[in-house]
């Protein structure tokens, strides 16, 4: 078990044929992901690595029965992106691309409300279930499989922490990569509980940053509901309020969203708050007793 | 990216958001001309820059006198104002806007942003206007009127009544009540057509001639959605920002420059706040924020590297890199071509996890240079406390 993504995944991959799309699509299906197709439009016909190229998700879903998206068109044309997958019967977009306007999401937010369809990023790594499906442009080898399941809202921050679960031995089910953007399709609140449900995930890591109150949310869920274990980091604790520390999403406005806020409130929340990044490993280990 | 009063109400005025009469000054002359086209009985002179508080710091004069303008003008042209949002430092008047006077009968703050939680984007009204509104809303949150819109269908004549009425603008003015909702609709348009991040006015006026007008305004762009607005790109102005961040932007790296002293670089905005966060745990403050992305190429790293040592400040370096899509072995080779370049005569720690690590970290070791080299994030952190000394 494992959630989101897995061995059965059928991954269509949107701007195959750009440099990026390209490096990881054959990144992707070199780590064993199903890679079915690609879509560039204007370039049905062509192959890369081997994977079939369509003009439209349409075609490709029809084709190759591919049922999730993995999107890294360049900004200006990402919600366009993001819609045709929805309406082209995709369950889970997964959208790469950093710098999309926000105004963009917003649209693309309401647009998939109610919809039978996940969105997951904008501006994020992707998902892995580890040895089962890599989809997104996290490396690969720094994963083992094991026992924790990581959310977050960072990517390299998220290797950080995947780094030191690989190394102590615990390992992880699947990771999740929410992203860094003020709008996005998934968050905290939509993986918490189905790493709750997951029966190979014995407990979890929930990466955090300054801004919003995604951490805050998540702190009353899992007060409610998540009896496993909640190791959580939040990062910039020395961000001065008011300046956007690169992720769209990491500002602190009106002190609001502070770091220390958010991990008083999770600690409230019975999560388990470590202040070095370096020590995450560490802690999951104590929380599951090993 | 912000812009200047002036600009935003440029930008309302082109939206049909009611402004003062008024015109951006940048010498003595000019105003007394300007003074003269105007010809209204109260004149006021605004410092134009990028930070509240201006009232509070004499960046703002008004008078009657349609000679005294010019000596504002002069007074205020190059002079240094210090406001509570600026820093110490303060920040240099470039430029003023002289509008006429308005007679306030009634003071209310507005602004649009998009609330994260819904990812709608929402109206915040308050009958306290000219007060900050995050004291406001700390001490009398009853006072903070929230109105949601939905983009599927955009600013609707309901959203409108539901501010107005909650406001109480049938008892301050009722006359007032559709020009208010009119502009209320304009608002939006100009919030979303724009790519607006923030639009606020504080305060927006009943006047005693009924009419509404904003008084102030203040307009930041999302710098993501700002390739589709050559107009507005066109409104950046560089006196406003940090030189080392201009030079930052330039070479695509996104940086914050801060006041410690050890110099960080790093990629990926988690990893590097996250850094910056290990540098104080390990008894230091980081001097700066320095994201080089994930797709860092040698170039771009060299250009990290003379921004990070033209800051005075900086006593030592600390290089924190997860190699993902970036491999280490790039991050190496952009080290010690910058090296090459630029004499660098503070301690350097170099931490390289990841992609290539290996190899990256070979090539650091065999170049020659004068580095540390750490495999583990907390024991790299307390090497660059420890080679540059506790911040002061």
């Amino acid at each position: 078990m494992s959630i989101l993504v897995n061995k059965n995944t059928r991954v269509v991959v949107q701007g195959i044929t750009g440099k990026e799309g390209s490096f990881h699509a054959t990144q992707c299906k070199a780590y064993g992901t199903k890679v079915v197709a690609g879509v560039t439009p204007g370039k049905a016909g062509q192959e890369v690595e081997g994977i079939p190229v369509f003009n439209t998700v349409a075609d490709a879903v029809k084709k190759t029965e591919a049922d999730t998206s993995l999107i890294f068109v360049p900004p200006p044309f990402c919600a366009d992106a993001i819609l045709e997958a929805a309406d082209a019967g995709i369950k889970l977009v997964i959208c790469i691309t950093e710098g999309i306007p926000v105004n963009d999401m917003v649209k693309v937010k309401r647009a998939l409300r109610g919809r039978d369809v996940r969105l997951i990023g904008p501006n994020c790594p992707g998902v892995i279930t580890v040895d089962e499906a890599k989809i997104g442009i996290m490396p690969g080898f720094i994963h083992k499989k094991g026992v924790v399941g990581v959310v977050s809202r960072s990517g390299t921050l998220t290797y950080e922490a995947v780094h030191q679960l690989s190394t102590l031995g615990l390992g992880e089910t699947t990771c999740v990569g929410i992203g860094g953007d003020p709008v996005n399709g998934t968050g905290f609140v939509d993986v918490l509980p189905l790493f709750e449900k997951d029966p190979e995930t014995q407990a979890i890591v929930m990466i955090g940053e300054i801004g919003g109150d995604a951490e805050e949310k998540a702190a009353e869920f899992i007060k409610k509901n998540v009896k496993k274990p909640v190791v959580s980091f939040i990062a910039g604790i020395t961000a001065p309020p008011g300046r956007r520390m690169g992720h769209a999403g990491a500002i602190i406005s009106g002190g609001k969203g502070t770091a220390s806020e958010k991990m008083r409130t999770l600690e409230a929340a019975g999560v388990k708050v470590v202040k070095n990044p370096a020590e995450i490993g560490e802690a999951v280990k104590k929380a599951l007793g090993r | 990216m912000n812009v200047h009063e002036f600009q935003a109400k440029q930008l309302f005025a082109q939206f049909g958001v009611p402004v003062p009469r008024g015109k951006e000054i940048t010498s003595p002359d000019a105003a007394t001309a300007w003074a003269s086209e105007l010809n209204t009985p109260v004149f006021v002179v605004k410092a134009q820059i990028h930070a509240g508080g201006r009232g509070k710091a004499g960046g703002v004069k008004i008078t009657k006198d349609k000679t005294a303008v010019a000596g504002f003008a002069k007074e205020l042209i190059g002079k240094t104002l210090v406001t509570h949002q600026t820093g110490p430092k303060g920040r240099q008047v470039h430029r003023l806007l002289m509008e006429e006077g308005a007679n306030i009968a009634k003071e209310l703050y507005l602004s649009i942003l998009v609330d994260r939680d819904t990812g709608w984007p929402t109206f915040i009204a308050s009958t306290e206007g000219g007060m900050e509104i995050e004291e406001v809303a700390a001490k009398t949150p009853e006072k903070i009127i929230k109105e949601p819109i939905d983009p599927a269908v955009g600013f609707q004549g309901y959203n409108g009544r539901n501010i107005a009425f909650a406001l109480g603008l049938q008892n301050i003015e009722p006359t007032a009540m559709n020009p208010f909702i009119k502009m209320l609709g304009n608002l939006y348009r100009l919030f979303m057509e724009k790519n607006c991040a923030l639009v606020e006015i504080n305060p927006l006026i009943i006047t005693k001639e009924k009419t509404v007008v904003a008084l102030d305004g203040k307009v930041s762009f999302d710098d993501n959605g700002l390739f589709k607005h050559e107009d507005v790109q066109k409104m950046r102005d560089l006196n406003e920002e940090e030189p080392l961040e201009i030079e930052a932007t330039t070479n695509n790296l996104n940086y914050v420059k801060l006041d410690g002293n050890i110099g960080c670089m790093v990629n990926g905005a988690g990893l590097a706040m996250a850094t910056m966060d290990v540098i104080k745990l390990a008894g230091s403050e980081p001097a700066n924020f320095l994201d080089v992305g994930g797709g860092a190429t040698k170039e771009t790293v060299a250009a990290g590297f003379r921004i990070l040592l033209k800051d005075p400040n900086v006593k030592g370096i600390f290089i924190n890199i997860f190699g993902g899509i970036v491999r280490c072995e790039r991050i190496a080779h952009g080290v010690i071509e910058a090296a090459k370049e630029v004499k660098i005569n503070v301690p350097l720690v170099v931490r390289l996890q990841g992609t290539n690590a290996e190899e990256g970290r070979k090539l650091l070791a065999d170049s020659g240079l004068k580095l540390d080299v750490a495999n583990d994030l907390w024991e790299a952190a307390q090497k660059i406390v420890k080679l540059t000394g506790k911040a002061a």
